[in-house]
């Protein structure tokens, strides 16, 4: 048994597929995908809704949809291996990556190089610590997705969702259809920062009332949820006396962030940003570690799968370059920073492109609500690399910024994005 | 009777709030948009909301009980919910392909209901 793939890619959602693809179009022999789950895909099986693929496919699909183009286009594709249900339990700085799996007991194979693209993770009732007692009936948003759209179960009939982000508000829509009441969904912000399409279409079409500035305080129920006490937040997201009310209910969803699943990175101790609790990577989606890419929600949460199909086919075709030995230039690097009102931007590194050719694509998040404004890239001597205006910027609408490879000269590094009103 | 009409549009990240008048006889007057898109989504809004239906049905011998499935066009908003809970009682055999009918004109509005993903019949079938 030959246990080499030029190219293994850690994780079968839509950066996984789509690294995979672009590996193997970039001249890699033999790719090889582990997936956890018994079917590929990854998140985009349980998404049931549309809106998805606007950008790649230019048809609003949904998400089961948008995964089966991808797997059509890998049924057409030889050189692709796939070990479903199996799990990666280790890796190691030289590539070895041990699985296992009930198909394939286990085993440990080496990759010339390693693409991360294992997604993110819900945070849970402990990550936000809401006092009360401990009933079953508490699930996470896209847990409750999973046992909706998939697996045929319900997780409760009068639900309570707190945090207004978009699985929160897909899933009040989903359990109204189901036949469940959802009494609430709760934000402790003072606004949503879920798309105004979703609060339109899965709360106001159906009536649900969306508390602004307000939180769970306490969970209530011995053996399984009988309801949660909410109070109003002050400016500081402290509960305010006397505004507290009970909600009855038999389950609550949390709907409260994502974060990078980063626990193989550290195994290999990958360079991590603070900023987007992912891996540090340069434009060609190489990790701190030469050989080691990452894509997708591992990399940073997004808002869109065409972005993390995209950020996939580059770590895909980079990784199948270094497998080949074909890899150069990551000796010279230009930093790049977030400035003014902006708080994450990835890629964090610049290494160039092998043809300088082309563009290279920047996506960040701003740091604060904005109206009319400008985001743009500059060096340090300040000359700016490209500018864009946007009609509005939202902490929770990742925006992208293409720059010519041309217009950047590494050693004028750092690279500053910033975005301002105008 | 008059009306005024409050409708966020959701056609662009601006969201804008524009406030349309209507009487029985339809619609009087349209401000706040700032395109024409927002105009249209909001006059839509007003006269006859439409919506994409997206719901599971019960499938045997396939991988997982539930298929995912899409209405083929959008629905009249105020039948979702029946549409929905209609399409909660039916079930189909595995194998399916993305696209297969499932329900055609569902409750004779005139949109057919679709799988939205491929199904295989998976000999394992823990659901049947």
């Amino acid at each position: 048994m030959n246990d080499f793939y030029d190219v293994v890619v850690i994780g079968g959602g839509p950066a996984g597929l789509a690294a995979a693809l672009s590996a193997r179009r970039h001249g890699a022999g033999r790719v090889l995908i582990v997936e956890r789950d018994r079917e590929l895909g990854g998140i985009l099986q349980q998404c049931i809704h549309v809106g998805f693929g606007l950008h790649r496919f230019r048809e609003e699909l949904t998400g089961p949809g948008y995964a089966n183009r991808y797997l059509r286009m890998l049924a057409d594709t030889t050189g692709i291996e796939t070990m479903i249900d199996t799990m990666v339990i280790s890796l190691t700085a030289d590539r070895q990556v041990t699985v296992v799996g009930p198909a394939v007991g286990l085993r440990t194979v080496r990759g010339g190089a390693v693409v991360l693209a294992m997604g993110c993770r819900e945070r849970t009732r402990g990550a936000i610590r809401i006092p009360g007692s401990r009933p079953a009936g508490v699930f996470t948003a896209g847990a409750a997705q999973r046992m909706v759209n998939m697996e045929g179960y319900l997780p409760g009939r009068e639900v309570v969702i707190l945090g207004s982000g978009d699985i929160g508000l897909i899933m009040a829509r989903r359990l109204t259809l189901e036949g469940c009441r959802v009494p609430a969904v709760l934000e402790i912000m003072p606004v949503s920062n879920g798309l105004t399409r979703n609060i339109v279409q899965c709360l106001d079409d159906f009536g649900i009332p969306l508390y602004l500035s307000h939180t769970v305080v306490a969970i209530r129920g011995q053996d399984r949820v009988t309801g949660v006490t909410v109070a109003r937040v002050d400016d500081a997201l402290r509960p305010v006396a006397g505004s507290q009310f009970d909600l009855a209910c038999d389950c609550l969803l949390l709907s409260v962030g994502l974060i990078p699943e980063v626990e193989l990175a550290r195994e290999v101790n990958l360079t991590l940003d603070g900023r987007t609790s992912g891996p540090v990577v340069d434009n060609r989606r190489q990790t701190s570690l030469p050989g080691f890419f990452a894509a997708g929600n591992v990399v940073h949460v997004h808002d869109l799968v065409d972005f993390v199909s995209e950020e996939g086919e580059i770590a895909g075709r980079w990784a199948a370059v270094f497998a080949a030995g074909g890899m150069g230039g990551e000796a010279r690097s230009a930093d790049v920073l977030p400035g003014e009102k902006v708080r994450s931007v990835v890629p964090q590194k610049y290494v160039g492109d092998g043809d300088h050719t082309g563009q290279c694509r920047f996506y960040l998040r701003v740091s604060q609500p904005l109206g009319r404004c400008r985001v743009t890239i500059s060096d340090r001597t300040g000359r700016r690399l490209a500018s864009k205006r946007l009609p509005v910027a939202k902490p929770s609408e990742m925006i992208e910024i293409d720059v010519q490879h041309s217009a950047i000269e590494i050693e004028k590094g750092p690279l500053t994005v910033a975005a301002e009103g105008v | 009777m008059d009306r005024q009409h409050k409708i966020t549009c959701v056609v662009c990240p601006r969201s804008c709030v524009g406030t349309i008048a209507a009487d029985g006889d339809g619609i009087k007057s349209v401000s706040g948009f700032l395109c024409k898109r927002g105009e249209e989504y909001g006059r839509a809004e007003v006269t006859s909301p439409t919506r994409m239906l997206t719901t599971t049905v019960r499938i045997n011998r396939a991988i997982l009980p539930l298929l995912p499935v899409v209405s083929s066009r959008p629905l009249p908003r105020d039948m979702l919910l029946t549409c929905a809970r209609h399409l909660a009682a039916v079930r189909v055999e595995a194998p399916v392909r993305e696209g297969d009918v499932i329900v055609k004109n569902i409750l004779g509005l005139g949109v057919d209901i679709v799988a939205a993903r491929d199904m295989t019949v998976y000999e394992g079938a823990r659901f049947d």
